[in-house]
C-alpha cells in the first residue's frame, strides 16, 4: 500500500512541529524521504516497490508482443549504401495521412532536405530527413512499425559527388 | 447498483488517481494495462492488474473488445474510461452495457448528442445558448454560402473532431476551396468522418470552461476555469476560477450550462467549453466533453470535492449528494502540466526513463502524477508527466505558491516542461491575468527573439 498524498501531509505536519528536517521511511513495498528545503518548504520522494499484480491471461485476448522484436539486418547494408534513421524513436509512417501516396517510393531521388516519412512520438509528429542526396534503395521499416533511434528506415544509395 | 471491482480502462497519471480514489471508498481497482504499463506506478497501486494487450494504443487502451473481455475476465462490475481514449466513444458505454458493466460516464445517448459537434450544437442552440457564428459546409457551395455570413478569418472544424484536433484557419475566402478539401480528407482519415463545418475565428478568444455534474434528473454547476494557455490547442495551464470575468458573466456561464445539462438530461461529470469574447465580454458555446477533464483538480481545490467519488456516485445510479447552494467556490487554483518535452527545441518529446522525483508536499499542494524513480515513460503515449496543482487565498496568492512549489519539483532523467512554467509565471502579462489563446505563442516568439540566452 502506498501512502496517499494526506498521509505524507500528516507526516510533514508531525514533522514541522518537531523541528526534525528529514525523515525516511524503508518499508517492505514502499520508501519515502520527506525533507525540510531550508524556509521554501518541504519536498517528499516516495517509491513504490511493491510488484504489480497481474491477472493470468485473459481469454480471446492479443498475444503478448515478443520480448525481443526480430533482430533487423541493421549494420549489414550494401557497400557504399546510407543508412536513414529516424531523429527521435517512435511510430514510422511512410505517408503523411492512411490511405495517402508514401512520401517516397524506391527509386525515387531524394536530397539532405527531402522528407522520405514521418515519426510519431508521444502523439507527436516529426518529419524525418533523407539527410543524404542519392536514390532511395529498400525500405527496412515497415508503415506502422515501431522504431528506435538505431533502426534503418530505409537505406539510400548517395549520388555521385560532382 | 454498489460498486464494488472497478476496471480502470486508462494509464498514466489518471489512472493513479482514480486508484487513489478507489482506495479511499473501499472500490477494488483493477488496472487494465497495455505491454508498456504492465510495470507503471498506477499497476503498482492497483489492488490487481490486468493486460489490455499491446503496447500499441490502437490494439489496447482504443479497443472497445479489450476493455470489455478484461473487464468481464476480473468481473468487474464497472470501467472507469478515465479522459482521451475512449472515455467519450459510444462503442465501449455500449458494450459494457450489453455485459451488464457501468460505465462511469454520461448514457449512450448523451454521448451521442456532444461527440458529434454539430447535434452539439444545435442541441446548445436548442438549450438556449448563445453559438459562435457557422454551419455546416457540405460542400464547397455551402461553405462559401457559410463563409458569407460568418466572414473571415474562420475556421473549419470536423464534425467528429474535439479538443483542438481537426481545427484550421482560413484567412480568406480564396483559401477556403484548398483547406476545405484538405480538412474533409484529413477528417474522413482521423475521425472516419468527413463532414465539417465552419466557425467564426474569434481573434482575442479565451477558452473558459464550466463544470457540470448531473444525475440525469438535476445538474450542478461546478465552478468555471480558463484554459485559455496552449500551444497548438494543447493546454498547459488551466486555473479556476477563470479570472478577469465580471461577476454577472460566471454567474450567466453558469446558467448556460446548466441549461444545456437540463436539457440533455445529463448524468455524470461533463464540461461545457465557451469562447470567452475579451472585447465583448460575451461568451458563445464551443463543445462539451462528456468526460473527467485533465484539468478536474482545479476545480476539486476551489469547491473541497473529490469529483472521481461523484462520479462514481451518480453512475451507481445515486441521486447527486450536493444542491447548487451547497456549492461554495474558496480561493484560486492553477494547474501546471509537466510533460517530457523540451521546451528550448520546439517541444521535442522526451521518452525515457525516470531517475528521481522529488514533489513538493504541504497544505494546498498536489501533485498528481505516475511517474517515480525507476519509471520508464513509453513513447507510445503522451507525454504528461505529472500536474503541478496549487491552491492559494486567491490568484497572486496561488501563483506565488506554484512558483516556490516548482522550485522544489524535481524529476530528473527526462527532459521536462517544468522551466517553461517558471518562465510562464514570471511573466508580467499572464501574471494580470484573463491572456487570450493566442497569448502562449506571443510569449513564445518573444523569447525566441533575443537569441542566445535560454
Amino acid at each position: 500500500m502506498d501512502l496517499t498524498p494526506d498521509d505524507v501531509r500528516d507526516v510533514v505536519r508531525a514533522l514541522d512541529s518537531s523541528g526534525l528536517d528529514e525523515l525516511h521511511l524503508e518499508l517492505s513495498d514502499l520508501t519515502l524521504t520527506v525533507r525540510r528545503e531550508g524556509a521554501a518548504g518541504w519536498t517528499a520522494e516516495q517509491r513504490v516497490l511493491r510488484d504489480p499484480r497481474i491477472e493470468p491471461e485473459v481469454e480471446g485476448g492479443a498475444e503478448p508482443a515478443a520480448a525481443d522484436a526480430p533482430d533487423r539486418p541493421r549494420a549489414d547494408l550494401p557497400d557504399g549504401t546510407v543508412a536513414v534513421h529516424p531523429p527521435l524513436l517512435g511510430t514510422f509512417y511512410r505517408a503523411p495521412a492512411p490511405g495517402a501516396p508514401p512520401f517516397v517510393e524506391v527509386g525515387d531521388a531524394v536530397d539532405e532536405e527531402t522528407v522520405i516519412g514521418i515519426v510519431e512520438t508521444m502523439k507527436m509528429m516529426t518529419s524525418v530527413h533523407a539527410g543524404v542526396r542519392g536514390t532511395v534503395a529498400e525500405f527496412r521499416t515497415g508503415n506502422g512499425e515501431f522504431a528506435d533511434t538505431d533502426a534503418v528506415l530505409l537505406v539510400v544509395e548517395p549520388a555521385a559527388t560532382s | 447498483m454498489r460498486i464494488r471491482r472497478l476496471l480502470v480502462a486508462n494509464r498514466g497519471e489518471i489512472a493513479a488517481r482514480v486508484i487513489r480514489t478507489c482506495a479511499r471508498l473501499g472500490v477494488e481497482s483493477v488496472l487494465a494495462a497495455s505491454d508498456a504499463d504492465l510495470d507503471s506506478l498506477p499497476a503498482r497501486c492497483a489492488d490487481r492488474v490486468v493486460r489490455l494487450g499491446p503496447a500499441p494504443a490502437a490494439q489496447s487502451y482504443l479497443d472497445p473488445a479489450a476493455v470489455v473481455r478484461a473487464a468481464v475476465a476480473v468481473g468487474a462490475d464497472a470501467v472507469h474510461p478515465g479522459y482521451g481514449f475512449l472515455s467519450e466513444n459510444p462503442a465501449l458505454a455500449t458494450a459494457c452495457t450489453e455485459a451488464g458493466i457501468v460505465f462511469v460516464g454520461p448514457s449512450v445517448a448523451s454521448l451521442h448528442a456532444v461527440g458529434d459537434k454539430l447535434t452539439a450544437r444545435s442541441h446548445a442552440v436548442a438549450a438556449g445558448l448563445p453559438v459562435v457564428p457557422g454551419g455546416e459546409a457540405a460542400d464547397l457551395a455551402a461553405a462559401q454560402a457559410v463563409a458569407a455570413e460568418v466572414g473571415y478569418p474562420l475556421l473549419v472544424k470536423a464534425v467528429g473532431g474535439g479538443g483542438g484536433r481537426g481545427m484550421k484557419l482560413v484567412r480568406s475566402a480564396g483559401e477556403l476551396p484548398g483547406t476545405l478539401a484538405m480538412a474533409v480528407s484529413e477528417a474522413a482519415a482521423a475521425f472516419g468522418d468527413a463532414r465539417v463545418y465552419l466557425e467564426r475565428y474569434v481573434a482575442s478568444g479565451r477558452h473558459v470552461e464550466v463544470q457540470v455534474l448531473g444525475d440525469g434528473v438535476s445538474a450542478v454547476a461546478l465552478g468555471d476555469r480558463d484554459c485559455s494557455v496552449q500551444r497548438r490547442y494543447q493546454k498547459l495551464f488551466e486555473e479556476a476560477p477563470a479570472p478577469a470575468i465580471p461577476a454577472h458573466v460566471h454567474a450567466e456561464m453558469a446558467a448556460a450550462a446548466l441549461a444545456l445539462a437540463a436539457h440533455l438530461g445529463y448524468r455524470g461529470l461533463g464540461t461545457v467549453e465557451l469562447l470567452y469574447d475579451r472585447d465583448r465580454q460575451t461568451f458563445s458555446f464551443l463543445e462539451m466533453n462528456a468526460r473527467i477533464q485533465v484539468e478536474h483538480p482545479v476545480t476539486e481545490m476551489v469547491t473541497g470535492l473529490d469529483l472521481v467519488a461523484e462520479q462514481i456516485a451518480v453512475a451507481e445510479g445515486l441521486p447527486l449528494r450536493l444542491r447548487q447552494d451547497d456549492v461554495a467556490l474558496t480561493g484560486h487554483a492553477v494547474e501546471c502540466r509537466i510533460n517530457a518535452e523540451d521546451w528550448a527545441d520546439d517541444f521535442r518529446p522526451a521518452p525515457g526513463r525516470i531517475d528521481r522525483v522529488v514533489l513538493p508536499v504541504g497544505d494546498g499542494l498536489r501533485v498528481d502524477t505516475h511517474v517515480q524513480g525507476g519509471s520508464v515513460v513509453p513513447p507510445h503515449y503522451d507525454s504528461l508527466l505529472a500536474k503541478l496543482v496549487v491552491h492559494g487565498t486567491d490568484r497572486a496568492d496561488a501563483l506565488a505558491r506554484a512558483r516556490a512549489a516548482l522550485e522544489l519539483l524535481r524529476i530528473d532523467g527526462v527532459v521536462t516542461t517544468a522551466p517553461m512554467h517558471r518562465a510562464l509565471l514570471d511573466d508580467d502579462e499572464f501574471a494580470a491575468g484573463g491572456v487570450d489563446t493566442a497569448f502562449f505563442e506571443r510569449f513564445l516568439a518573444d523569447r525566441r527573439a533575443p537569441a542566445g540566452v535560454s
